[in-house]
């Protein structure tokens, strides 16, 4: 294989891996505190068409992926309030938050459809980029792709080792418990789906500002379930959550390379390759460490009175 | 609640019925001609400057020809019982000629023919009919075929990149085309396919743009709904492009803008629309070519060579004249298998059964 090869499928492996990891932690995150959220799909989509419809009246990226981030945090917070305060069914909730991503994501999109933008662009890092095949593999990427992994490395530090990160892994784990801990399950489960509304909402971005550079009707394509499915790959464990996205992220840039080589594989059976995969992954870790589950994951914390 | 809101939303949005009224303000002694309500479905946005723009930009240019014509639009059908209601919901309101702009809108529309009788259905690509439902579109290999001579001479790697929904017959015979032309120019070419397995995921689309521009492909190619997405990638990296399905496409690569094939169906719009006001309507399969006034070769950009255009043009007065083909046998598939011998040719109305690449494209056609 030759180097050009390997460095366009590894590039091609970072830039589909990393709406996957943002969208990934903000599912973790939600599930770390017991919430399962089937709604990233329609948050993801908020962010998509809000960054890009923000980046189209101001031609400005970084008030974009801000404007991104907010709108997908407080479209999560309809979520939150079915779910927390009105004690809803998680599941059904998430699915009616999809839908109705699905559907006002292309209400505010309509007018836009067609739109130009200048594409979230290449930093090339002065000196590290110019590294021969290294340079154009790590460094050579837009602005959310570098801050992917430390945003995992952040949140992995606060889940484990802040006392907020603690508190958290306590509700999840069993909110009755924590409660009578003098925490207030419902208020750090608030702040947990704000920020993973946050995430969800940056992933979305990077996928119409940087991969994309358009808007169009449910673009995520099912990227919000597959972030589901990472989760449980990534055993609620931010740090493999990145070697999760990038292992995703790399079989759909694989199959796609592959084509393009003209190997002679149907592009159906291609097209499998990424869940071929996880069923194989499911397979082999499949009975390991149970204990990974939070343990009050999608039930519905009922208060204590 | 939440939840019967947010469905309604939906609907909503999936039902942007623009109901444009321009008929209506005219004095009713217009000619004494009748008045007549088109509805029209899309699958799509109709902005994708794609497929679905193409659709809208026909019924628009049918209104600007028939003052007396009102048109109904509906963006983002699904395909299925949506699409039903939205054709039944159009009829309720009046319209006696549907346009249902999407392969897969056949089945509901040959089901709500069968339902009204005296309405008219004019549906794009259909391999059924009914008594009143008649299908149209237009044989492309032709114009792929141009498009590859233009691609052919404007390449400096030899190398093309296509990116195409799904490996279906006709989108086959596209590739083929496109390929048997630029070689006919250009010996050394060769054209890269990769399949996404659906006609809109933009993000996939870019890594597949990328994946082939990694290869050294200097020419992308488009087959989805909207060519937005490919087209703009192919710019920023400084190749060429060649789109497909709408003429407006080029503004999304002013610099590498090869050429595209394009429909334009404002004006067999217009006599569908006619045909039915004077009671002339029948159900037929119109299938057109390069000669018909709705296909077209978008105008050439400026990377494209002069005497490249020259030989364009030449080629499709041969094709006009009956005097070359374009599945011109002897032609081997891309492994090795004679499917067209010396002398004889593949017939254009036969390429719903084409399930080859030919030689020299690199790519899987099952």
């Amino acid at each position: 294989m030759s180097d050009i090869l390997l460095i366009s499928i590894l590039s091609g492996a970072v830039l589909s891996g990393t709406p996957l990891l943002y969208a990934t932690l903000s599912e973790m995150l939600s599930e770390r505190t017991g919430v399962i959220n089937l709604g990233l799909e329609g948050i993801m989509l908020i962010g998509a068409v809000v960054g890009f419809v923000t980046t189209v009246k101001t031609g400005n990226h970084a008030l974009g992926i801000i404007a991104a981030a907010f709108a997908g945090a407080l479209f999560n917070m309809i979520f939150a309030f079915m779910v927390i305060t009105r004690k809803a069914n998680q599941l059904a909730s998430g699915l009616a938050l999809m839908f109705c991503g699905v559907g006002l994501s292309a209400l505010i999109g309509a007018p836009f459809i067609g739109s130009r933008i200048e594409g979230l662009g290449a930093i090339a890092i002065p000196l590290l980029s110019d590294i021969p095949f290294l340079g154009r593999v790590f460094f050579n990427y837009d602005i959310l792709v570098y801050l992917a992994i430390p945003t995992a490395v952040v949140i992995w530090w606060f889940l484990f080792k802040t006392r907020w990160g603690l508190s958290l892994r306590a509700v999840g784990e069993n909110p009755t418990a924590a409660y009578a801990a003098g925490k207030n399950p419902y208020l750090l489960q608030y702040q947990v789906l704000f920020i993973a509304g946050l995430l969800g909402g940056i992933a979305g971005a990077h996928l119409s500002l940087a991969l994309a550079h358009t808007w169009a009707e449910w673009m995520t394509a099912g990227r919000g379930f597959f972030a589901v499915a990472l989760v449980i790959f990534a055993k609620w464990h931010p740090l493999r959550a990145i070697a999760g996205a990038l292992l995703f992220g790399g079989a759909i840039s694989l199959q796609l390379q592959m084509q393009a080589q003209g190997v002679p594989v149907s592009s159906f059976l291609l097209d499998m390759l990424p869940y071929v995969l996880s069923l194989v992954v499911l397979a082999l870790w499949g009975g390991a460490r149970r204990s990974a589950v939070p343990g009050s994951l999608g039930r519905v914390f009922q208060g204590t009175e | 609640m939440k939840k019967t809101v947010c469905l309604t939303l939906k609907g909503m949005v999936f039902l942007t019925i623009a109901a444009l009224a321009l008929g209506a303000g005219l004095p009713a002694t217009a000619q004494g001609q009748e008045k007549l309500k088109v509805g029209i479905i899309h699958i799509g946005s109709i902005n994708d400057a794609g497929y679905n723009q193409a659709h809208s930009e026909g019924v628009q240019v049918m209104k600007k020809n028939l003052p007396n014509v009102e048109v109904i639009q509906a963006e983002n059908i699904p395909e299925g019982a949506d699409a039903e209601r939205v054709m039944e919901n159009m009829i309720k309101q009046g319209a006696k000629l549907i346009i249902p702009a999407s392969f897969g809108y056949l089945d509901p529309a040959l089901k709500i023919a069968k339902k009204y009788p005296d309405v008219k259905f004019v549906h794009p690509g259909g391999y059924k009919r009914a008594p009143n439902l008649g299908t149209y579109w237009a044989s492309t290999p032709e114009a792929f075929y141009l498009a590859g001579i233009a691609a052919g001479r404007t390449t400096k790697t030899n190398k093309a990149g296509y990116v195409v929904a799904l490996p279906i017959s006709f989108f086959l015979a596209n590739i083929n085309a496109f390929h048997l032309g630029a070689r006919s120019v250009n010996p050394n070419f060769e054209t890269r396919v990769v399949f996404m397995g659906t006609f809109l995921d933009a993000p996939k689309e870019a890594i597949a743009a990328n994946a082939l521009l990694d290869m050294g492909v200097d020419v992308l190619g488009v087959i989805v709904d909207s060519p937005i997405t490919v087209v703009q990638a192919a710019e920023r990296r400084g190749a060429f492009s060649v789109g497909y399905h709408y003429l407006g496409a080029q503004k999304f690569a002013p610099k590498g803008w090869i050429t595209g094939i394009a429909f334009t169906w404002g004006e067999l719009y217009t006599r569908f629309a006619k045909a039915v006001m004077d009671g002339s309507w029948k159900s037929e399969a119109v299938f057109g070519n390069l000669a018909s006034d709705y296909l077209t070769i978008a105008p050439f950009g400026s990377v494209v060579p002069a005497d490249a255009v020259k030989l364009v043009n030449s080629t499709r007065q041969e094709f006009l004249a009956g005097k070359k083909d374009v599945f011109q046998g002897p032609l081997k598939d891309n492994r090795g298998v004679e499917r067209v011998k010396a002398g004889e040719s593949f017939p254009l109305q036969g390429i719903g059964k084409m399930d080859w690449l030919v030689e020299g494209v690199i790519g899987q056609p099952k």
